[in-house]
């Protein structure tokens, strides 16, 4: 009973800090509504990000090249046949020719993205440390290269448009919300077990017959599944995109989210995917003037950044384990 | 193939590149040796340098060169006390997260700096001259690189003798390689790892100098892209020993060296990717370094 009541908790939380954002964002005016979308977003990748990087504890910057993958992949099935052909004339006839509505496209970026994730996770996830992060660093520099330069899979160099812009509060909060129930299951399933177990040791873990490479390539390819629905989320979103959006600027911030929230727990890469972005979509409303609390709020233009990055680069000093301390939520009076 | 369309002037750019690169490894592995932090930081410490050395051109080249070298080594002395030291023995992921946003702030900073002009970049021009070619031995090699390799040769020749002939250089590759032991036999944590951090800081307004005679326009962003593909060098030539690491820099400044000499065409838009492929294989077969001969795969602390 009270184990039942904790899991509920620690779904419960984070689902409701989605369905809540979800809800603002319907009373926001169309201007302002971007912000709760992006921090919808960001909830879906830091958490695709986690899945891999939390249970496990191996630092990787290649799961934005999923992102990336399935961003372009559900961007590029969805263009309208009619304007593809203007648009995207060195496309393969296979993708030139065939359009797929919207769910569809979902699901495709999902599965692409899982499968790149797991031809790309069979070699590196005998890496550790250092080099599992060097090693993932250089998938995300190929796949930006490879997107950027090969005309007949996308739009190249050139921005990706005329995507349907079908995530509204409805689509980014139930896409959030599937990531993080994803996420959930994985983490308390007997996989998810034996890869946290490795995290915390992974001689220990193998000593009692956890095959480290395989839950990892597991939790890999899970990431790489989610990180693609969350691009497909992302480009919908949009409406449009180049490849510039999902590369290395949106590596690090991601990043910075899931450490800033709290690496070891889906709590906190839901907080800190919210806080951070909540964050920067108030200081980007301050430089151009905000009323809060009745003190007029006037940021000089340029300062949004210098705020972002020293209050996140505080909080990871004076609360390295992050804002919830790598805890799952639980309720006030069952601390331990 | 690609060798025939290469030409002398492109070879010997490439070498310098590689100078700077392996000077920049240096700077880098030096932290990483004492802390185990990865300092993504630390182009920011060159762009720093380099806005002193393009806001100060018009003061005598000495003194603009004394500025440049004081304000990185202050910078990079104030990261160690504000930022390295209260994250001392955090997880690596905790530790390379706050220097990536130690790294944006200080880019953001640089940006308001920068506009207050009203445009972006400023151009720092004292040293250009040295861009020039001159005639060696019957072949046209620019000064700078001449420059760069004797400052390279000189930095490491320098590093090596502190490290191996000073009490604080023993004290430092002590450190570097157990540091609760060294504690334990006397080493003060504080002064080694001050040193390390002034002796990086000081790389890092070297490499500052001799990067704005090539790329003289100064931008926020300047060494940003440099030290990502350092850190990969670092990784690859292995960066648990400083002449790996440094070997690792040395080797992908070479090779960016050599890609950037060519010119794009339809057959070498890939060659990044190949570089990369390359780079994951060689991790794959060598994870503690391409460099690291000889010595068995790290075996974690076991208490």
């Amino acid at each position: 009973m009270r184990r039942a009541l904790d899991a509920l908790v620690q779904l419960g939380a984070p689902s409701l800090l989605v369905v809540a954002v979800g809800l603002l964002s319907t009373t926001a005016s169309p201007a302002n509504q971007v912000y709760f979308l992006n921090a919808l977003i960001s909830v879906a990748i830091v958490v695709a990000i986690y899945v891999f990087v939390g249970n496990s504890g191996v630092l990787s910057f290649g799961q934005i090249s999923f992102v990336a993958v399935g961003a372009f992949a559900a961007g590029v099935m969805t263009v309208p046949l009619d304007s593809k052909r203007g648009v995207l004339p060195t496309l393969f006839p296979l993708l030139r020719n065939h359009t797929i509505g919207n769910v569809p496209s979902l699901l495709l970026a999902a599965g692409i993205g899982g499968l790149f994730a797991f031809l790309v996770g069979l070699p590196l996830m005998r890496l550790n440390g250092l080099a599992a992060g060097i090693a993932t660093f250089a998938v995300l520099e190929i796949t930006h290269n490879v997107l950027t330069e090969w005309t007949s899979i996308g739009p190249g160099a050139t921005t990706l448009s005329l995507v349907p812009e079908s995530t509204g509060p409805l689509q980014g909060t139930i896409g959030a919300l599937v990531v993080i129930a994803v996420a959930f299951a994985y983490q308390r399933s007997r996989l998810g077990r034996q890869l946290r177990a490795s995290r915390e040791d992974s001689a220990a873990a193998a000593g009692v017959g956890v095959s480290v490479h395989a839950q990892r390539l597991w939790a890999f390819t899970l990431s790489g599944a989610l990180a693609g629905f969350a691009g497909a989320l992302l480009v919908h979103q949009l409406g449009s995109i180049t490849t510039n959006e999902v590369y290395l600027e949106l590596t690090f911030l991601t990043l910075a989210m899931l450490v800033v929230g709290g690496l070891t727990s889906l709590w906190g890469a839901v907080v800190g995917a919210l806080a951070i972005s909540g964050l920067d979509s108030f200081l980007s409303q301050a430089e151009q003037g905000v009323h809060v609390l009745g003190l007029k709020l006037d940021l000089p233009s340029g300062t949004r950044l210098v705020f972002l990055s020293a209050i996140m680069a505080l909080v990871l000093i004076l609360r390295p384990s992050g804002l919830t301390g790598g805890r799952e939520a639980r309720l006030p009076w069952r601390r331990r | 193939m690609i060798l025939g369309v290469l030409d002398f002037q492109t070879l010997t750019d490439a070498v310098g590149l590689g100078a700077i690169y392996a000077l920049m490894a240096v700077g880098i592995g030096l932290v990483f040796g004492v802390l185990r932090l990865v300092n993504f930081a630390y182009g920011q410490l060159v762009m720093a340098g380099a806005y002193t050395l393009a806001y100060t051109s018009g003061w005598p080249l000495a003194a603009s060169i004394v500025a440049c070298f004081a304000v990185v080594v202050a910078l990079s002395l104030a990261m160690e006390i504000s930022v390295f030291r209260p994250l001392r023995g955090q997880s690596p992921a905790v530790m390379l997260v706050t220097t990536f946003a130690i790294s944006f702030l200080l880019q953001s900073i640089a940006l308001i700096f920068d506009l207050r002009n009203g445009q972006l970049g400023e151009v720092a021009a004292s040293l250009t001259t040295l861009a020039q070619p001159i005639t060696v031995f019957g072949a046209q090699v620019r000064e700078v690189t001449l420059v760069e390799l004797g400052v390279a040769a000189g930095v490491l020749l320098l590093l090596a003798l502190l490290m191996l002939k000073t009490t604080i250089g023993l004290h430092t590759r002590a450190a570097a390689s157990d540091f609760r032991t060294a504690r334990l036999l006397g080493v003060r944590a504080n002064r080694v790892i001050l040193f390390s951090v002034v002796l990086s800081g000081l790389i890092a307004a070297a490499v500052a100098v001799m990067m704005t005679v090539q790329l003289p326009l100064v931008t926020p962003d300047f060494a940003l892209r440099d030290t990502i593909v350092v850190l990969v060098g670092v990784v690859v030539g292995g960066i648990d020993r400083l002449w790996t690491a440094t070997l690792g820099g040395f080797t992908i400044g070479f090779v960016s060296g050599l890609i950037n000499g060519l010119l794009p065409t339809d057959k070498t838009v890939y060659l990044p990717s190949a570089v990369f492929a390359l780079v994951i294989l060689v991790l794959l077969l060598r994870p503690a370094g391409l460099f690291a001969w000889g010595r068995r795969a790290a075996v974690p602390d076991r208490v």
